[in-house]
């Protein structure tokens, strides 16, 4: 019978199943970080139960760790470090701390190790997991009870999730990025559209991302309500695996490459769901509401709550107006903004910050504009520096930090004051992600590194030089 | 985690779609490494507002929270789950869940209902003035305060483990043999361990 890529993987992680019941599903890699394992771990010491793989299981330092060099100064936060500390000690599982060289966004660390492989299974606790689908695997985020069962058991009981395909078509505009893609995909299909689901993004348009690109695709794959999102593994995906750390070497390589080659959906597969996108008339997005899908093109105004017909929908989007302090009919250019973030496992990796000092380089940040960039992790902080990001990120004025999630959630000291309006290539425009009373617009790196030049959101293809 | 099998209490009235874990539970009182405590944070900042659902004289004391559809969205965040059973709720009905939410809510013993829009409107309006509702997950019903009864449906299983309080972790332990067998046939991939430091 014709599979799915998602078929493939679920079907060689089956430990048991029965009719009736969720698979037990084993997992192949477990992330690990402060905020969502304290418990996780307390419940083990509580039943006497050891971490069964910490082979399989690996830690870092990320949601709440400061950006800025010194100590931590949150006795909460530091509380929490610690115990993810001496928990990962007690418990034998490797941890990459603050300062190791190697912690990072913990979905930015894992593909860049060459941890996450093709047709594996990987979790953690946190909904961005779906991140690593980009590279061929079913990943998808826990909560801490389920973070104590794999760390007890190596596995995960589930039910068979639903599968949707979506294929892009036709060809993609000069200047629309990946960020862009994803936030006009769940603005079409809803921060529900794909609840119950694992996404395939499939098409020529994913083929020609990097796997930079792919990874932010997949990233917000939760934005639409899907766990996971996933992308067929190809030659760019073992291009950017050979050689990481962890990647197979040698005779196990050429081994490890027939199989991931095998990864794949086949032509006459079926999905529970199919959307087709034409992309071919997408331009750059920017979120002007409350939840992900409240996006418009950069040529596009607020909308009016009056051309909602369904009173529900009509509400939200006068409870995210007000919440916003946006008029209906103002154009998305005339968005004046008193922030600038550039970070996130969405986009904080490599390519996003060579994109983003590609716009701002010989430039300088408005007056009026705080911006901030803030690496994925050490290793891309490391290798934006060996390129020289960081001086025309500083010579334009922007703040270069220390990697880590940041003002994505806001758990650091890095948040938004009330009322503050801040361009973001992170995930989530939630009230008071960012800080409470803040207002998220969330948009791509060019784009926001664009509108912390002008002051305002602004089309970046109209700008002289577009990178790539 | 306790058994669950009926309730009758006065529902919260929260008729919003998309109620994200941000809401629920605001990022800074992720910090903790308690299981418990979580309670008084729950919509920390709505409940600022005294026009907020939840502030109502009239759903004080409620148990039942009956809310719009993809509640739940966003961040894995438990504490979203810990916090409304610790305020008291026991069930959540909605037209739909954010998945990540809906097994949290499962695992901690906070009984997540799925009932489409239209028969949940007329239960949020019966329910607005504080009356009781009746939840019974043996039967899958919710009766209304004059005595109607609507049926819901939830997966077998999950039915199964919230009327017994069954743990998840006991379950797959008693598939051990298997987890061993799967391991000495499939080759890890990755050794985490032998990542330098």
């Amino acid at each position: 019978m014709a599979k799915t890529l998602f078929d493939r993987i679920w079907g060689s992680h089956v430990v048991h199943e029965e009719p009736g019941e969720p698979t037990l599903l084993y997992v192949d890699l477990h992330l690990i970080h402060e905020v969502t394992s304290a418990q996780a771990f307390e419940g083990l010491r509580l039943a006497g139960r050891p971490v069964r793989r910490p082979d399989l299981s690996l830690a870092t330092m990320d949601h709440n760790v400061p950006t800025e060099a010194g100590p931590i100064r949150d006795p909460l936060a530091r509380a929490q470090l610690d115990a993810l500390r001496s928990n990962c000690s007690e418990f034998g599982v490797p941890l990459y701390a603050t300062g190791s060289g190697h912690e990072g966004i913990v979905h930015v660390i894992g593909p860049e190790l060459g941890l996450t492989q093709p047709g594996m299974t990987v979790v953690c606790g946190d909904s961005h997991t779906s991140t690593h689908g980009a590279l061929g695997t079913l990943a998808f985020g826990i909560g801490t009870t389920e973070v104590e069962h794999v760390l007890a058991t190596q596995t995960l009981p589930r039910l068979r999730p639903q599968t949707m395909r979506i294929l892009y078509r036709g060809e993609l505009p000069f200047g629309v990025t990946p960020k862009d893609l994803i936030l006009g995909t769940i603005g079409r299909i809803g921060v529900d559209g794909g609840v119950g689901h694992v996404i395939e993004y499939a098409g020529d348009v994913i083929r020609g991302f990097s796997m930079e690109g792919r990874m932010t695709i997949c990233n917000m794959s939760i934005e639409a309500g899907a766990r996971a999102g996933m992308i067929a593994p190809d030659d760019k995906t073992f291009a950017y695996l050979e050689g990481r750390p962890a990647a197979p070497r040698g005779a196990e390589w050429e081994r490890a490459l027939e199989r991931w080659r095998a990864l794949r959906t086949d032509e006459d597969a079926v999905f529970d769901r199919e959307v087709e996108i034409d992309v071919s008339e997408l331009e750059p997005q920017v979120t002007w509401g409350t939840n992900p899908a409240m996006v418009a093109p950069i040529g596009g105004v607020v909308p009016d709550p009056g051309d909602y017909d369904d009173p529900d929908a009509r509400a939200a989007v006068e409870r995210a107006l007000a919440y916003m302090d946006l008029e209906p009919g103002t154009a998305i250019r005339d968005l004046r903004l008193d922030r600038v973030f550039i970070g996130s496992c969405t986009n904080a990796r490599i390519e996003d910050l060579r994109t983003a000092a590609g716009v701002v380089a010989g430039k300088r940040v408005h007056q009026d504009v705080r911006a901030m960039v803030v690496p994925g992790s050490a290793t891309v902080k490391r290798q934006a520096e060996e390129e020289g990001l960081d001086r025309i990120f500083e010579d334009a004025g922007f703040e270069w930090r220390l990697a880590g999630c940041s003002m994505c959630l806001g758990m650091n000291p890095d948040i938004l004051g009330p009322g503050e309006r801040c361009a973001s290539t992170s995930n989530r425009n939630f009230e008071g992600r960012q800080g409470r009373g803040g207002r998220t617009h969330l948009a791509s790196p060019a784009m926001a590194a664009a509108a912390a030049i002008e002051g305002q959101f602004v089309d970046v293809r109209d700008w002289e030089a577009v990178p790539a | 985690m306790k058994a669950f099998r009926s309730v009758t209490a006065p529902a919260a009235v929260l008729d919003r779609p998309n109620v994200d874990t941000d809401q629920i539970v605001p990022k800074q009182f992720l910090k903790r490494i308690e299981r418990t405590g979580y309670g008084e944070f729950l919509f920390h900042d709505w409940r600022k507002d005294p026009g907020f659902e939840l502030n109502r004289p009239e759903f004080a004391g409620a148990k039942i929270l009956l809310t719009g559809p993809n509640f739940g969205c966003g961040s894995s965040r438990e504490h979203a789950a810990w916090a409304l059973e610790e305020y008291g709720f026991e069930v959540v009905v909605a037209p739909s869940f954010g998945d990540i939410f809906h097994s949290n809510a499962i695992q901690t013993g906070l009984v997540p209902v799925t009932l489409p829009g239209e028969e949940l409107k007329p239960l949020m309006a019966a329910a607005a003035d504080g009356s009781e509702l009746t939840v019974d997950l043996e039967a899958e019903t919710i009766t209304d305060p004059e005595g109607g009864v609507v049926r819901f449906t939830m997966e077998p299983f999950d039915r199964h483990c919230l009327l017994h309080g069954l743990d998840a972790i006991a379950r797959a332990l008693q598939h051990e043999a298997e987890i061993a067998a799967f391991e000495a046939r499939s080759a890890s991939p990755v050794e985490t361990t032998a990542l330098g430091r």
